[in-house]
């Protein structure tokens, strides 16, 4: 048994963001992976709290093109929907193998792609593949619907910019970010299921003749928030794919990281996989697959 | 706080009344006594409490049982036929020697039955993810896989 | 002998009770009424409780009593999982109180909540406030020994025990060698991870007993136990054991059933359930001794050992659990490995105040035939003798006398599974492939290991195992034994023994789906890998008293009109038959319901052994590992690993082939994955959870193979040995050595992490 006080089911947006405005105690929760998790634990902040289910509001579900063609991903797709899901594999394949690297079937089955980003978790396996897509995180509150870039959403460790009343709606991926891209995503972990990332490496690269055009590297614990290494974004634009290039970049990339020293993994060895990662991703994503 | 909810359970329709701070978990085992599913972490890192609900395997121990509204939920005691015989799968983990304590045993039928509705023809790597969710310390696994994999066979689909 | 079951895979009779949920494990049991139990845990790691106010606490809705030291025995007792010694040189340590004001490790219990639900049991814990003196932690042996330290329990100077055992002239040896090879190692605390936790409850029964259901490798110890931590006659106590998921020696030691039974106690014997959360089972039950080694050996230009001084410490953690017996069981193992004329072994176990470490499988074998083997793989490679043939040369043989066990062992064949292995494997053809295709930033390597183990404890400890055998109405067979089923598959084994040996199909023998102590007969449990053999012993006895009586019964009750004698009459089949001509005298069903009602003549047959075993058998075997490393991220994947076996005869194959099989991941993990780590600042356990702690799941674990090397022991009952814990004794080293094989540069310890091989491959480390 968990020790929390109540529970709403929300059929609407509306409905839940109503009841989160009236109710100080009240709190989100979606597949129940991280909330039921921190509540058995009795982390602060997560017992004897009012939960406000979000799975049966029919608005936050689903995966499709807005009218720009735009890719708007409900944040309570579970991870095995955005993982099988075509419109992602057509376009934006890297976060179907992010997703598909998380936990085992059942958590995939439970877990939403919205819960995996509001928890503010820098090892998200979603989050990495999310910021180097520039993705755009669509909120309701109160005071409305507002758009937020998915850097400024992660405010630090477990912090993310939503208020405690209001519901992250969607996950917008714009047609300019993966039109024409390719990427891919490295998840290193110890075990190959059921595990965390000691690091997570997703890029995406879009080719100009046989020079990069635009490449971008996002990272999941290189940092306290997933990062981008933009100075070795912005060093690779006009090179050529050569083993020594891939180096320089792979190199340039620890300028942006704050890799630090954990239990779970060495500053040093996680700066190994810094380097290393990207141009594993990069070759992977240039070769069309692994 | 009690809340009622309808669900179907082993193919039986149940009007029952759970307590918001019920897990699945705790409703199957404490209120319905289908002790089949088992506990071996409570926070989803093991499999032992996997059941079906629309089709799909879960971690009953980080489901709530106010969830399963409106749902069909099958246990391993719903896995098992009517008449207490085995299905295909079960019996092909008797046959191949995949059981050992057990205590791992119904949550791993439940997530292969699930993986064979799913993947009728799966490749051993593509096994070995779909069971990748439930841990077994006594077997090394490799007897489970051969018996995922017989049954695929066996049902004439494996490629 | 020709056998007609053993030797076969035959089902297991709980085969079909598991795979449909049906079997019940101890939190599967329904009761009229439970109460619940859960533990107040201290919240640092070395100190004294100063005050515990518990007033908050009793306030919440559910809670029915709190207990804490002042309400239970101020009696200290051991809690390992040994058969009770006579002599008290032997005695386990008696350190542990049911509940202690002591913290002696990060988590220790000092208080108990009883409720009428779990919730509401935590719920009051987390109100108890307590007020510590604290003292300095020690997490390494290195810390507890150091001069000042602080003692973890007084007057132990935090030495549970320092010996040295050996034989020969060390210093002679040394002056023989022409080399000396000298290598230092560590191994990591590991976890059990049984699939279920620890549980139990207790009652008080109808003839004001006491009565604990619990998942325990161990019924009968665990009432002796429960007699001593009461100070109670130990017939006051009734232990069951129902189906258990799995223990690997975590449950070869008494963790909770004495708590259980004091809260039943404190509410006038009403039923309370403790289950343990698997947070609290990988941090406060028992863990794997981590235990470093120092070697140096002398050898001969040939590469014969002269002589070998290992000095071993061992990490007991806070509670002396199976004490010194780990790291001890070091000497004999590498004696009955390797020949080796003059030995010295020191070791030393140390208290600190990290978890207890108590029995795991293997019993400190896979920790000191990681120290030899890893060691062997360095000699080979610093004088260029070939891996197999330093083995080989220094192999015990048949008939030499282990001068630390004083045993002499009856079969060995290490060389044959190396011969058998390396065919199966294609070690040659591997070797080859390899060596022509170096370079890359993906390396391969192969590595080997072998191992030697025991069958059950003597001479260390006693070895006693009982059966009990009744012969149905319809001539089936009752089995009743002490030995515990804790998955491994020891029912169907004993069953296939007492079918082969009456003369039934295997169908006909009934086993018990719980061990009771008030019914079983006695016998010490699941540890040592002692049941096959040991218990084994005692059931062939039983099959075989039993066989006698029905064929004289069959005798007394047919010579009126049948000339046979019973030397002529045989049971084939559930038949007996006479033998010169096979012509069947009667059926087995017909001779029982003779037994059972004959007027005038029935009486029902039974056959009840107790026996003890004065006998040991040391199993072989070695582990073939080839592996492939990612040298710019020291990802480590397993291509293939091979297991092969000399334990005798096999009597159910595709059971021992499971035995393996888990023996080798549970071996892989510690290989290459598994460590309990603690906070060096506060003491905590980081990492006591199913997803922080590197147990391989399905994806992680590479098709396993096995072989046997089968020939028969003359000692072991049906020419068996051991097989239970030997297969993880061998694959870290193997994999740790194939490692180093691909890398060419040296990594000590375990678990060897990616993180450990882009560490001394960045420092470019020499072997
Ligand atoms: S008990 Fe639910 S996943 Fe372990
Ligand atoms: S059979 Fe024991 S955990 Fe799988």
């Amino acid at each position: 048994m968990y020790q929390i006080n109540g529970y709403f089911e929300a059929s609407t947006i509306k409905e839940a963001v109503d009841y989160l405005k009236e109710n100080e105690n009240s709190q989100i929760i979606a597949g129940g992976s991280d909330v039921l998790i921190k509540t058995r634990e009795r982390k602060s902040g997560y017992v004897d709290k009012d939960l406000v289910g979000i799975m049966r509001i029919t608005e936050l579900h689903g995966i499709s093109y807005d009218e720009s063609g735009n890719i708007l991903i409900g944040s309570t797709a579970t991870f095995t929907e955005v993982e099988k899901n075509e419109i992602i594999l057509k376009n934006i394949s890297s976060l179907s193998t992010a997703v598909g690297s998380i936990g085992g079937p059942q958590i995939r089955n439970i877990g939403t792609i919205g819960g995996n980003v509001a928890n503010g978790a820098t090892s998200a396996d979603s989050a990495s593949s999310l910021f180097a897509m520039d993705a755009i995180i669509l909120i309701e509150g109160p005071a409305g619907k507002r758009e937020i870039p998915i850097k400024e959403f992660y405010l630090g460790p477990g912090k993310v910019a939503l208020n405690r009343d209001e519901l992250m709606t969607h996950i917008k991926i714009e047609k300019k970010n993966f039109e024409g891209y390719k990427g891919h995503y490295i998840k290193f972990s110890q075990r190959k299921a059921m595990d965390i990332a000691t690091l997570g490496c997703s890029i995406m690269v879009k080719m100009d003749g046989n020079k990069i055009g635009d490449l971008k590297i996002a990272y999941g614990v290189a940092g306290p928030t997933p990062i981008r290494a933009t100075e070795a974004e912005l060093m690779a634009k006009g090179m050529e794919i050569t083993t020594e290039n891939l180096d320089k970049i792979g190199e340039k990339c620890l300028e942006n990281a704050s890799a630090r020293d954990s239990w779970r993994a060495s500053k040093a060895f996680r700066q190994q996989l810094i380097r290393e990662l990207p141009k594993r991703a990069i070759k992977i994503a240039l070769g069309g697959g692994e | 706080m009690l809340k009622t909810i309808n669900c179907k359970i082993n193919g039986r329709d149940m009007e029952l009344q759970v307590d918001i701070r019920e897990s699945l978990l705790d409703m199957l085992r404490d209120r319905l006594h289908l002790t089949g599913t088992k506990q071996g972490c409570g926070v989803g890192e093991c499999g032992a409490c996997a059941v079906l609900i629309d089709g799909q395997t879960l971690d009953s121990c980080i489901y709530m049982a106010v969830w399963a509204d409106g749902k069909e939920i099958v246990t391993i005691e719903g896995i098992t036929n009517d008449d207490g015989s085995l299905s295909d799968i079960q019996h092909n983990f008797v046959d191949k020697g995949a059981i050992q304590c057990g205590f791992c045993t119904p949550g791993f039928v439940v997530s292969a039955t699930a993986l064979l509705e799913e993947k009728p023809n799966p490749t051993k790597a593509e096994i070995r993810r779909g069971l990748s969710g439930n841990l077994c310390r006594c077997t090394g696994y490799t007897k489970i896989l051969d018996a995922v994999e017989s049954t695929a066979e066996q049902r004439g689909n494996k490629k | 002998m020709e056998h007609k079951v053993i030797g076969k895979s035959v089902e297991r009779w709980d085969a079909i009770a598991k795979v449909t949920g049906r079997a019940n494990y101890t939190g599967d049991i329904p009761q009229k009424e439970l109460l619940y139990g859960k533990i107040c845990r201290a919240k640092i790691a070395h100190g004294k409780v100063k005050s515990m106010d518990i007033s908050e606490a009793l306030k919440v809705p559910g809670v029915v009593k709190i207990l804490t030291p002042d309400d239970v025995p101020e009696i200290s007792f051991p809690t390992a999982g040994h058969p009770y010694s006579l002599d008290s040189r032997y005695v386990d340590v008696a350190d542990r109180r049911i509940l202690t004001r002591n913290v002696r490790l990060y988590g220790d219990e000092i208080a108990a909540v009883i409720a009428d639900s779990e919730l509401a049991a935590e719920i009051a814990v987390s109100k108890i406030k307590v007020e510590y003196e604290e003292y300095e932690f020690y997490l390494s042996t290195e810390e507890a020994l150091k001069e000042g330290a602080v003692e973890i329990h007084e007057g132990s100077k935090n030495i549970i025990a320092d010996t040295i055992n050996g034989t020969g002239d060390l210093e002679a040896g040394f002056k023989d060698a022409d080399f000396i090879v000298e290598d230092v190692c560590a191994t990591p605390i590991v976890q059990h991870c049984q699939m279920e936790n620890q549980i139990a409850y207790a009652y008080k029964d109808v003839d004001n007993r006491w009565v604990c259901v619990s998942s325990t490798q161990i019924p009968h110890i665990c009432r002796r136990i429960l007699g001593q931590a009461f100070g109670m006659p130990w017939g006051k106590f009734r232990v069951i054991k129902p189906f258990i998921g799995g223990g690997f020696g975590n449950k070869q030691d008494i963790t909770i059933e004495p708590l259980a039974v004091a809260m039943s106690m404190a509410v006038g014997g009403k039923a309370v359930m403790l289950d343990l959360h698997r947070e609290e089972v990988f941090a406060w039950t028992r863990v794997r001794h981590a235990i470093s080694y120092k070697i140096k050996m002398g050898f001969t230009k040939d590469g014969l050992i002269t002589a070998a001084d290992i000095d071993a410490i061992s990490n007991n953690g806070a509670y002396a659990s199976h004490g010194h017996s780990v790291v001890a069981k070091g000497g004999g193992i590498t004696t009955a490995l390797y020949k080796i004329p003059n030995f010295r072994y020191r070791s030393r176990t140390v208290y600190t105040n990290t978890a207890a470490a108590g029995a795991m499988r293997g019993y400190g074998t896979p920790q000191i035939i990681y120290a030899l083997e890893t060691f062997m793989n360095k000699v080979s490679m610093q004088t260029g003798i070939d891996q197999f043939e330093l083995r080989e040369k220094n192999f015990t043989k048949v008939n030499d006398e282990n001068p630390l066990l004083h045993m002499t062992q009856h079969s060995m064949s290490l060389r044959e599974c190396f011969e058998k292995g390396k065919e199966v494997f294609k070690w040659d053809e591997k070797r080859k492939f390899i060596d022509e295709n170096k370079g890359g930033d993906y390396v391969k390597g192969l590595g080997i290991a072998a191992f030697a183990y025991t069958s059950g404890a003597y001479p260390k400890t006693m070895e006693i195992g009982g059966c009990r055998l009744i012969l149905n109405q319809d001539g089936s067979i009752k089995m009743m034994v002490g030995a515990t089923e804790i998955g491994q598959g020891s029912d169907a084994v004993f069953s296939q023994m007492v079918a082969d040996t009456v003369g039934v199909p295997y169908e006909w023998i009934i086993a018990d789906a719980v061990t009771d102590t008030d019914i079983a007969p006695f016998d010490t449990g699941a540890y040592a890998s002692r049941q096959t053999f040991v218990s084994g012993m005692a059931v062939k006895k039983a099959a075989l008293e039993l066989k006698g009586k029905i064929l004289e019964a069959s005798y007394h009750f047919s010579k009126r009109t049948n000339k046979v004698t019973v030397d002529d009459m045989d049971i084939v089949d559930g038949n007996i038959i006479q033998k010169h001509d096979g012509q069947i005298i009667e059926g087995l069903g017909d001779l029982a319901l003779n037994t059972y009602y004959n007027m005038h003549e029935g009486h029902c047959l039974t056959a009840d052994v107790s026996n003890r075993c004065t006998k040991n058998a040391y199993p072989y075997g070695i582990t073939m590992a080839e592996v492939e490393v990612d040298k710019k991220t020291g990802k480590v994947e397993v291509l293939s690993i091979l297991n092969v076996h000399d334990s005798g005869r096999i009597i159910n194959p595709i059971l021992a082939e499971g035995q393996v099989e888990g023996g080798m991941a549970q071996g892989l993990g510690y290989g290459l994955a598994e460590e309990l780590k603690y906070d060096a600042k506060t003491g905590k356990p980081l990492n006591n959870n199913l997803l922080d702690y590197k147990m391989p799941t399905s994806m992680d674990v590479p098709d396993l193979s096995v072989a046997f090397v089968e020939i028969d022991d003359p000692v072991g009952p049906y020419g068996n040995k051991s097989l239970g814990e030997p297969p993880l004794c061998s694959p870290a080293p193997a994999l740790r050595n194939a490692i180093i094989d691909a890398l060419g540069i040296y990594v000590k310890d375990i678990p060897v992490t990616p993180q450990k091989i882009i560490e001394a491959l960045s420092e470019n480390r020499e072997v």
